[in-house]
C-alpha cells in the first residue's frame, strides 16, 4: 500500500492555491504538511480525502482507502462517548470500539454525554473514530489542536500503532509528535501561481 | 445504514432533537383555524380536510433546516461523505428519519386533529390516508431543498422559500383525495396521482440531494 500524488493542483473557493504537488506515502509512513495559515494544507487534505475534486493530477488511492478527521470532531452532544464511537463503528463497519477508547484513554468516560467533556476531551474522540474506521490512510487536519501534552503523546502512540500495522497518515500539523517515521513537507514551494479564472461558472458547481 | 437511522432517531428523541415539535405546532394551527373562521361549524367542515393538509404541510416544512444544518455545522456531514456508506444511502436514511419523527405523526394525529375542525365522518380515513401517501414526498422533496440550502448561516427563510413550491403538487392531490373522500365521492385519481408523485420522489430526489450535497461540501 503506498499514497502515490502526482502534478496535484487544488482550489478553494474557484480560485487555485496549490498545484504540481507530488509526494509519495509508503505503508508506515507518516507525512506532516507545513505552511502558514492559508497556504491550502486543509484544502490539500480535503482533496486527498476525496470531499472536492481536483482540479488537475491524480490521486494514487480510491477514497475508500482514506479516514479523513477535519477541524471539527462530528460529535454529537447529546450522545455518549460510546454512543457517538460505536455509531461510526457500525458505519464503518468495523465492530468494537474497545481499542480506540484504550487508544485515547476514554474508558472512565464513555457514559457521559459527549456534549459535558471538555475541548480536549472531545479531540481526543474525535481522533479515536479514526482507529474505528479502520482504514489504511489517514488524513488528519491540525489533529492536535486543544490537545495538552500527555494527549498529544496518546495520539502519536495511536499513529504510531497505526503505521506499525501497515497503515499510513498524511497530516497537517505544525508541533512535533516525535515520530522517527515522520517526513516533513513545506507546501509553499507548490504555491499556484496565476489565480486565473477561466470558468466563472465553476466557482458555483 | 441502520446505524444512521438509529443515530438520527435517538437524536431527534434527545433533548432539544425537535421531536413532537411539529406535532405541536400542526396542534397550534388547528386550535387556531377555528378561532379565526369563527363560530360557523358548516364551513369549518367544509375547509377541515384542507386545513389539515397545509397545516401537516407547514409542521413538516418547520423541521427541514434539521435534517442537514446540525451535521453540517459539528462537522459529521463531512465524515459521512466519507464513509462507506453512498451518499444518496445516506440521503434517503436522512428523509426516512425524517419522514417516521414528523410525518408518521402528524398521520397518527390527524382524526383527532379533524375532530377539532369539525371534520365530517367520512372524511376520516381518506384524510389520513391521503397524508400517509403523501407525507414521504414532503419529507423527501424538504430532504431536497435542506441540502440546497446546507451551509448556508440561518437558510431556513430561504429553504421555505425553495421548498413550499415544489409542495404545490403534493398539496393539490392529497387535499384533493381528503376532500372528495368528506363529500362521499370518488377519489381514486387523485389518490393514485398523489402515490405516483410520492414515489417518483422517492425513486429519484435522492440522487439530486446527494449530488447538491457533493457540491455543497466542496
Amino acid at each position: 500500500m503506498e499514497l502515490t500524488v502526482t502534478d496535484l493542483a487544488v482550489a478553494r473557493g474557484g480560485v487555485p492555491v496549490l498545484e504540481g504537488v507530488s509526494f509519495t506515502v509508503m505503508a508506515g509512513e507518516a507525512l506532516v504538511l507545513r505552511g502558514p495559515n492559508g497556504c491550502g494544507k486543509t484544502t490539500l487534505l480535503r482533496t486527498v480525502a476525496g470531499l472536492q475534486p481536483a482540479l488537475a493530477g491524480q490521486i494514487g488511492l480510491e477514497r475508500e482507502a482514506m479516514a479523513y478527521a477535519g477541524h471539527s470532531d462530528g460529535i454529537k452532544a447529546v450522545l455518549s462517548v460510546r454512543e457517538n464511537l460505536q455509531f461510526w463503528a457500525d458505519v464503518f463497519a468495523t465492530g468494537s470500539i474497545e481499542p480506540a477508547l484504550e487508544a485515547f484513554d476514554l474508558n472512565g468516560l464513555k457514559d457521559r454525554p459527549a456534549g459535558s467533556l471538555s475541548a480536549g476531551q472531545k479531540r481526543r474522540l474525535g481522533l479515536a473514530r479514526m482507529v474505528v474506521t479502520g482504514r489504511p490512510v489517514w488524513v488528519l487536519d491540525e489533529p492536535t489542536v486543544s490537545l495538552d501534552v500527555s494527549a498529544v503523546e496518546m495520539f502519536a502512540g495511536a499513529v504510531r500503532t497505526h503505521l506499525r500495522g501497515g497503515g499510513l497518515a498524511l497530516m497537517a500539523t505544525h508541533i512535533d509528535l516525535g515520530l522517527d517515521e515522520a517526513r516533513v513537507l513545506d507546501v509553499r514551494p507548490f504555491k499556484a501561481k496565476a489565480p486565473a479564472l477561466d470558468d466563472f461558472d465553476g466557482a458555483f458547481l | 445504514m441502520i446505524a444512521l437511522l438509529t443515530r438520527d432517531l435517538r437524536l431527534a428523541v434527545r433533548a432539544g432533537g425537535g421531536f413532537g415539535l411539529g406535532l405541536a405546532f400542526f396542534l397550534i394551527v388547528v386550535v387556531l383555524v377555528p378561532f379565526g373562521v369563527g363560530p360557523q361549524s358548516a364551513l369549518l367542515a367544509k375547509i377541515a380536510s384542507g386545513i389539515l393538509w397545509l397545516g401537516s404541510l407547514l409542521a413538516c416544512l418547520l423541521s427541514l433546516d434539521r435534517i442537514f444544518a446540525l451535521d453540517w455545522e459539528d462537522g459529521s456531514l463531512d465524515l459521512l461523505a466519507t464513509a462507506p456508506v453512498p451518499l444518496e444511502a445516506a440521503v434517503s436514511i436522512k428523509a426516512l428519519a425524517h419522514w417516521l419523527t414528523t410525518g408518521l405523526p402528524l398521520v397518527v394525529a390527524a382524526p383527532v386533529f379533524g375532530m377539532l375542525l369539525n371534520l365530517p365522518g367520512p372524511g376520516y380515513g381518506p384524510v389520513v390516508l391521503s397524508l400517509l401517501l403523501g407525507t414521504p414526498a414532503l419529507s423527501v422533496i424538504g430532504t431536497f431543498g435542506a441540502a440546497l440550502t446546507v451551509g448556508i448561516k440561518r437558510g431556513g427563510l430561504l429553504l421555505s422559500l425553495l421548498v413550499l413550491p415544489l409542495y404545490v403538487p403534493t398539496l393539490i392531490f392529497g387535499a384533493e383525495v381528503a376532500r372528495r373522500g368528506a363529500d362521499q365521492m370518488d377519489y381514486s385519481t387523485p389518490m393514485l396521482l398523489l402515490a405516483g408523485i410520492s414515489c417518483g420522489a422517492i425513486a429519484l430526489l435522492p440522487f439530486a440531494s446527494a449530488a447538491v450535497l457533493r457540491v455543497n461540501l466542496r
